[in-house]
């Protein structure tokens, strides 16, 4: 003899229950991709110079102040660890950055010549966010390093 | 004519890697921003700088909308002998502009 609604056990129950949670979480994460968006240019941006190989942890140095006040000129530097002879040297090195209307920052290309592998730069910063710089080695890897910086005074924003 | 400023030491010993700075005067319009009658401001940026050493290409940059108005960009080369560096900024409406710096390399 059955007891009460033979269809439904408790397994059932549960199995159902967590199917449910796991819906609600999916549609979480689409919601959080949506407010993203500009992350995605990013990463179409890095793509578009990096294409499908990997990028490393390591061997760059992005130096930016943690802290700016003032976005419209943030003083920023990329180094990278290289012997620079000319087997060995650094090809190229780009910027990308989170939240300004466009994911890209500055390309530079330069060559053993240099003789250590370095730039500065100063540059704009929109908002409070993250900045990558990706170094293009001669034998075709790929290097990174990010940093967050916190904005008080935005650059793009003001009227004329 | 913009105002430009080059930092390039006038002698260096072979095999030394000098650094040379270059500032020049450019608004760096993005064309993000809106003037008082909410016009968009059309984009004016500086999009690339070169330089070379005795006619070699050296370092170049592109450039964005992201770089702050009066672009300086600071960077290393090996000395190897004695002649000039050329510097050339392009960018948007035809914007064009040269400058040389002679080294002494001893």
């Amino acid at each position: 003899m059955k007891k009460g609604n033979p269809g439904r056990t408790r397994r059932d129950f549960l199995d159902s229950a967590t199917r449910l949670i796991g819906a609600a979480g999916l549609v979480l994460a689409a919601g959080a991709s949506v407010t993203h968006a500009t992350t995605q240019s990013m990463l179409a941006a890095i793509k578009g110079v990096v294409g499908d190989a990997a990028v490393h942890k390591g061997k760059v140095k992005l130096e930016v102040p943690p802290l700016v006040e003032n976005g419209n000129s943030v003083t920023t530097t990329v180094s990278v660890e290289s012997p620079m002879t000319a087997e060995d040297y650094v090809k190229a090195i780009h910027v990308f950055n989170e939240k300004n209307p466009q994911p890209n920052i500055i390309g530079v290309r330069l060559g053993p010549h240099a003789g250590r592998a370095m730039f500065s730069t100063r540059i704009r910063l929109a908002d409070s966010q993250k900045i990558i710089a990706i170094a293009e080695m001669s034998d075709g890897s790929f290097w990174s390093d990010e940093t967050d910086v916190v904005v008080t005074m935005a650059a793009c924003v003001e009227v004329l | 004519m913009p105002r430009t400023l080059i930092n390039v030491p006038a002698r260096a010993k072979r095999g030394e890697v000098i650094e040379i700075k270059t500032l020049i005067s450019h608004d760096m319009e993005t064309g993000f921003r809106a003037d008082n009658a909410g016009k968009t401001v059309p984009r004016d940026i500086i999009s690339l700088f070169v330089a070379s050493y005795n006619g070699v290409e050296i370092f170049r940059a592109e450039l964005h909308p992201a770089i702050a108005a009066n672009p300086f960009l600071s960077f290393t080369t090996v000395a190897t002998e004695s002649g000039r560096i050329d510097f050339t900024w392009t960018g948007d409406n035809g914007f064009a502009a040269n400058e040389t710096a002679q080294i002494t390399v001893e």
